[in-house]
């Protein structure tokens, strides 16, 4: 699916215009697509037979496989669409297997999840798209009601809607949010519906933003920031980190804070070095700020709906290359996902793989690559960084006796390092090797598709990680 | 004298490099008004001036008493004293209304006192005591009094005017503000001014019409740079015009000079929302803080000037139209001074006495329930 556009995430393709097995030319118009914003021809960039990989009608993301041009029949082994919105050419389909949280693993079963192509996903397992089909569905711990599949995306305008509805002290501010209907559609029709004292269209000034936060926070308004990236958010830092965060502390507890700076962030696909960076674990070093960090759709919508309910800042880290991703979500209004919980999303019992965000979905392809070698791997996601949830991390190590831990951000002074250190704090003796920490490239993002797969964490380093913890202990 | 063929081309060069002479703020004859008029339209009695008169005699004594308890090593960290600049402040804040929200930078001492703060829990937060306004965490430079309607001073130059905007923004529209008419005063130096934040809050400001009187203390020195070492247009309050901003500028030294500018700023903003830029004209006596003894002074600004300042000592200003007017005369002069000196040195006492801050509170109020 070619990208048309610098927003386009996706397309539907709409019909073929050559068939199966026919023989194109380059520049041959062989099919057509529908973007957000206009139908388009596809040509044949190759001469040779056309295997088409996916079918009309099949919304398929953007960089996925529609049609191999070759010179005799595909060999692919995978079904061409799954009609559920993720079509692409899928190679071996291989579940995976999901649990939540460790502590009641047999309350709510094990939800398995079609889609999960890690063949594919480790031949080209850079690409954000191909989270999209090894997202589990979860349902939360704590929820036994009705749930709708929905994408991440869909889970946090769910949630934004569900706390407008309810509280009249909610409201949002934010670039292009309102009349435009959001960068990523997450506001659509919030203007119209809640109109513009409360959807609120800012100019391009972060500081003056999370100042207008601030300020009406410490009166007692419940503001949220949708950052079109957290990136931007680098602007307006001594209002986050020297505002938000101290004037709880600086009053002596007069004047708390209670809003949330939300935004997709972490690492895209050839978004270069200024918009394409995991930068959670920096707010998350400053005291007075919460930090979330969700994985899966149902616990972006339970987190977020925490988040806004808080009585402090908190840094609510969406994860982009996430947002196409579909999961099981509770639809009860009071559906709360409590932050500072972490949950264990797989169980296993050779070794603990942490992480969180978008790191959470490596690690759970990783382990079910890991089990088909006989390698059982528990997977700790820990859904926010600040505060923290050391005893389900520490209880899983005690149990495993080995920890990997998995970030995007860049190695030194990092998540990893952190837990790192508070594992061999708390769980030295229980330790049959070193902690090992999976990282970005201490680099700048760079453009090239060859270096940034370089840069990123993938299956492969988390899997070498996992072995040599446990060549280490063997 | 017939021209040269050099000449025009030198013309050209004058006019693309001329720049118009730098505006002296400090040295422009301000719009005056006079005291009677003041009085007159407020309908001021004897005795609110009266209270005026001691409250710039409270605040001057109590920032003196801030003075002796940095040298006598009682207080730590910055100190920023407001000697000079009372009548702003003063002028200001005479016409607040409950609900009304003020926000300073770390020279905050008297606006917190003019909100009707404790003297004693102002000084005590001075002195880093459990007991003081923000029970020993914020310091001198960040005062709050949620009860008093003080959102706080705040240490980096300009970090208060964008948390202005959100003051002002639920002012306006948060359901329990809404309709009731209240504003915010946010206080800010020249040195803000050139701060990024500054202008985005200031177009945000007025492009939500929002109910904030931003008061700029003019008082010639950030630090040790003066407005024209760091101002390329040094007439600041026309630069919120970039912003469509309505402004002006009033005589710092003189209360009635600002309560008589302020006061109807005031009332029609709370009638119809929208922002206000007030540069008044002012002259810090004291150094930056503390630490700005008179050998660095030195190094920025001219002996000569403090004297010329000196001459329009704000509290003297009012004292003499309030002479003039017979409202005071030198018994009452002496008592109020008196009184003043005593709330000051109670307040060190209270400081004083006050019990240190306990471990235990080292992390509390980090975050909230």
């Amino acid at each position: 699916m070619p990208k048309m556009g610098d927003a386009m995430e996706e397309g539907t393709l709409l019909q073929w215009h050559k068939q199966d097995g026919e023989t194109v030319k380059s520049g041959d118009v062989i099919a057509e697509i529908e973007t957000d914003k206009s139908n388009v021809e596809i040509e044949a960039e190759d001469a040779g037979v056309l295997h088409i990989q996916a079918q009309p009608g099949a919304i398929i993301a953007v960089g996925k496989v529609i049609a191999i041009i070759g010179d005799a029949p595909a060999s692919t082994n995978g079904a061409s669409s799954n009609g559920s919105g993720n079509g692409t050419a899928a190679k071996a389909s291989s579940p995976i297997q999901v649990r939540t949280n460790g502590s009641k693993p047999d309350a709510h079963g094990d939800e398995t999840v079609a889609g999960g192509e890690g063949a594919q996903y480790k031949i080209d397992n850079s690409d954000d798209k191909d989270i999209a089909r090894i997202a589990p569905s979860v349902h939360s711990q704590e929820n036994t009601g009705p749930t709708e599949n929905m994408t991440y995306a869909d889970a946090i305008r769910l949630a934004l809607q569900e706390e407008l509805d309810r509280d009249e002290k909610v409201f949002m501010l934010g670039e292009e949010i309102g009349q435009y209907q959001g960068t990523f559609k997450i506001t659509k029709d919030f203007l119209e519906k809640y109109g513009p004292e409360r959807i609120l269209d800012t100019p391009i000034s972060e500081a003056g933003m999370v100042g207008l936060t601030v300020g009406s926070a410490m009166m007692g308004l419940r503001p949220i920031i949708e950052f079109m990236t957290l990136n931007f958010a680098l602007v307006a830092w001594d209002g986050i980190i020297n505002h938000a965060a101290k004037i709880l502390y600086m009053s002596g507890g007069q004047f708390n804070v209670p809003c949330v700076l939300r935004g997709p962030g972490g690492v895209g696909v050839q978004l270069s070095a200024q918009h394409s960076q995991d930068l959670a674990h920096w707010y998350a070093n400053t005291p007075g700020l919460k930090v979330v960090v969700p994985a899966t759709p149902a616990d972006a919508k339970g987190l977020l709906k925490a988040a806004i309910r808080d009585n402090n800042p908190v840094v609510f880290t969406e994860h982009a290359g996430l947002y196409r991703t579909k999961g099981d979500v509770p639809t009860d209004p009071n559906y709360i996902v409590p932050i500072g919980v972490a949950d264990v999303k797989r169980v296993g019992k050779d070794v603990t793989i942490v992480s969180y965000s978008r790191g959470t979905m490596l690690a759970l392809a990783a382990a079910e690559q890991l089990a088909a070698e006989g390698i059982d791997a528990e997977v700790v996601d820990l859904r926010s960084l600040q505060p923290l949830d050391l005893d389900t991390v520490i209880n899983s190590v005690k149990k495993t006796h080995r920890a990997v831990v998995v970030q995007e951000q860049w190695l030194f002074y990092g998540v990893a390092a952190e837990f790192a250190a508070q594992i061999s704090s708390a769980a030295f003796d229980y330790l049959d090797a070193p902690v090992e920490r999976v990282a970005g490239a201490f680099v700048p993002m760079p453009y090239s598709r060859v270096l940034e797969n370089l840069a990123v964490p993938h299956e492969a380093e988390i899997i070498a990680a996992v072995k040599k913890t446990l060549e280490r202990s063997a | 004298m017939a021209a040269s063929p050099a000449a025009p081309a030198k013309r050209a060069e004058k006019s693309i490099r001329s720049r118009p002479a730098l505006y002296d703020a400090h040295s422009i004859a301000l719009p005056t008004t006079t005291a009677d008029a003041v009085i007159q339209s407020l309908k001021l009695t004897d005795d609110e001036l009266r209270h005026t008169y001691q409250q710039m005699l409270d605040i001057r004594h109590f920032e003196e008493q801030c003075n002796r308890a940095f040298r006598a090593n009682k207080v730590g960290g910055y100190l920023h004293i407001y000697i000079g600049q009372e009548a702003v402040s003063l002028g200001t804040l005479s016409d607040y209304l409950p609900g009304d929200q003020a926000l300073s930078s770390y020279r905050d001492h008297a606006h917190c006192l003019v909100l009707g703060s404790d003297p004693g829990k102002i000084m005590a937060e001075i002195y880093g005591k459990s007991t003081g306004v923000s029970r020993g965490k914020g310091g001198s430079m960040h005062l709050f009094d949620k009860a008093h309607g003080f959102a706080g001073g705040y240490g980096i130059v300009g970090g208060n005017v964008p948390l202005a905007v959100g003051i002002g923004w639920a002012l306006k529209h948060a359901p329990e503000y809404k309709g009731k008419g209240n504003i915010c005063v946010c206080y800010l130096g020249d040195g803000s001014m050139n701060a990024g934040g500054f202008h985005e809050a200031m177009n945000m400001a007025q492009l939500y019409e929002l109910p904030i009187l931003f008061v700029l203390e003019n008082n010639k020195y950030a630090m040790g740079t003066s407005v024209e070492r760091s101002s390329a247009n040094t007439d600041l309050a026309s630069r919120v015009d970039s912003y469509a901003m309505a402004h002006s500028k009033v005589d710092g030294q003189d209360y009635f000079a600002v309560r008589g500018v302020a006061a109807p700023i005031i009332a029609n903003m709370r009638k119809n929302p929208a922002p206000y830029f007030l540069e008044a004209i002012t002259y810090r006596y004291s150094g930056h803080g503390a630490a700005d003894g008179a050998e660095t002074q030195s190094t920025y600004r001219n002996p000569e000037e403090m004297d010329i300042w000196k001459e329009r000592d704000p509290l003297r200003i009012l004292e003499k139209i309030l002479r003039d007017r017979k409202v005071i005369d030198d018994a009452s002069h002496e008592a109020m001074d008196k009184k003043a000196l005593e709330m000051a040195r109670a307040a060190g006492e209270f400081a004083e006495n006050s019990p240190v801050c306990s471990p235990e509170e080292l992390t509390q109020d980090v975050y909230a329930d």
